[in-house]
């Protein structure tokens, strides 16, 4: 569903991986290794080369907004521009829907951003994107300011996501997370990309 | 009433204000004596030689000169807004957004100034069309630069919101409307504010110099509101001009904010 063919930036070797159907990969590294330069590449938030595409519409072919409607980007600390927090959401009744499953009470959207805990924002961030209900998440820790119940959570909300046909991107530190949520896994050192070959005997075996 | 010459006596004294004024700065440690007596000894060069240039500039009156005169006047003034911003685009962006929007902004109300305000005269009548050109320069000038100045150091300071909203797929001009906003608010509110308080507050310093220069008080009050109109109306279209160019240079053709086209200076 989503191809990325030589895809380069500075900071970034040529990466090539695509991603089908349903499909979730991982991309572990140390910090500064180029994980987030490289979903930005994808999102095309930074000037890159190289060719991305989703269902063989090259983004290129599409505006810049168009593109990531679809190809969504999710750091791990997302931006606020409003100080409530349902101004955020283009559709309130979508956002709500997702509350309770995120655990976050129904008010939650008159919420003040600045009074948000950092779980909480970025709950809200990841229920901002999913509302919109992009064909591919690109989702980079979305659980790093999260407890252990409210990550298992995300995770299963994650799961439910694939399962409706869109595909996620990954980048986490944490390698059993990234065993759970996904059967493949790259490896991401000083801006060079690599499959990890023993996916699922290494890191899959310490989940 | 009638003009009374000053000579360089009368003058001399009322320097000598200043001389008080390094003396507490020298007292209390404010470290700014070196600094007020390079701004006036500039003030006093800069102005004997307008002076001069002005007085041949009158007695030539040629269209060229006056033409050339202007062009100085306003890439002085594009190189004064520029040094007072804190970021800047790199390359000669900043320099051309700032200097563009206000020779566009100056020229065009001193243009309409001269043409519909002063009937008979020729476009270039130096004695008319400079020291207005030199009034509306100097507030459009302070308008452009604190406009960009607010601009770029938004867009910096609010780049997480700004590219929140491009991550979900907002286009970058809705992503930049807020920046945008308060740029050109920043920009005009000092203009807005000069109007509300001319003549409670503060005399304005044309109006006292013509008065006392011996012009009636109510004519000289009707050259300040035509000053005060035409300063207002080139601060904003000089303001709006430099706030749409800057923020199309802070995003590109991808929707993607740009702030690698900024260097900062410390």
């Amino acid at each position: 569903m989503l191809d990325v063919r030589n895809l380069t930036r500075p900071g970034l070797h040529p990466v090539t991986l695509n991603l089908g159907v349903g499909d979730c990969a991982a991309i572990t590294g140390p910090s500064g290794a180029g994980k987030s330069l490289l979903l930005r590449a994808i999102a095309d938030l930074d000037p890159s080369e190289g060719v991305v595409a989703l269902e063989g519409t090259d983004r290129m072919a599409m505006s810049a907004p168009a593109w990531r409607r679809q190809v969504m980007y999710v750091p791990a600390e997302s931006g606020w521009w409003a100080s409530r927090v349902g101004a955020h959401f283009a559709d309130r009744d979508a956002a709500a829907g997702f509350l309770g499953r995120f655990d976050l009470p129904a008010d939650a959207l008159d919420w003040e951003v600045s009074r948000l805990s950092t779980g909480e924002r970025q709950r809200l961030a990841l229920i901002r994107a999913l509302a919109l209900a992009p064909r591919v998440l690109l989702l980079d820790e979305p659980t790093s300011g999260l407890d252990k119940e409210a990550t298992a959570r995300v995770e299963s909300l994650l799961h439910e996501h694939l399962a409706t046909g869109a595909a996620i991107l990954l980048v986490t530190h944490d390698e059993r997370q990234a065993a759970r949520l996904s059967p493949r896994g790259y490896r991401i050192e000083a801006g060079t990309l690599t499959e990890v070959e023993d996916w699922s005997h290494g890191a899959g075996r310490n989940a | 009433m009638t003009y009374i010459a000053l000579d360089h006596w009368d003058l001399a004294i009322a320097a000598g204000l200043l001389v008080i004024n390094a003396g507490l700065s020298i007292a209390y440690g404010l470290g700014l004596e070196r600094k007020l007596a390079f701004a006036a000894l500039r003030m006093v060069v800069q102005l004997t030689l307008v002076g001069l240039v002005l007085k041949a500039l009158f007695a030539i009156h040629s269209p060229w000169l006056t033409g050339l005169a202007a062009m100085v006047m306003v890439m002085f003034a594009g190189r004064e807004a520029i040094a007072r911003q804190e970021r800047q685009f790199s390359g000669l962006w900043s320099y051309g957004i700032g200097t563009g929007s206000m020779c566009v902004a100056a020229m065009l109300v001193t243009t309409f100034a001269v043409l519909t305000q002063f009937e008979g005269i020729a476009w270039y009548e130096p004695r008319i069309a400079i020291p207005l050109l030199g009034m509306i320069l100097g507030n459009t000038m302070n308008g452009v630069s604190l406009g960009l100045d607010r601009l770029l150091a938004t867009a910096t300071a609010e780049r997480a919101g700004i590219e929140a909203r491009l991550m979900l797929g907002h286009e970058a001009r809705d992503a930049m409307n807020g920046a945008m906003r308060q740029a050109m608010r920043a920009g005009m509110i000092p203009t807005i504010n000069a109007m509300a308080a001319t003549g409670l507050v503060a005399l304005p310093g044309m109006m006292t110099g013509q008065i006392l220069a011996g012009v009636e008080p109510e004519e000289a009050v009707k050259y300040q509101l035509l000053v005060m109109f035409l300063i207002g109306g080139g601060t904003g279209l000089g303001v709006f001009a430099a706030v749409m160019l800057g923020s199309r240079r802070l995003i590109d053709g991808r929707d993607r904010l740009r702030l690698d086209r900024l260097r900062a200076i410390d």
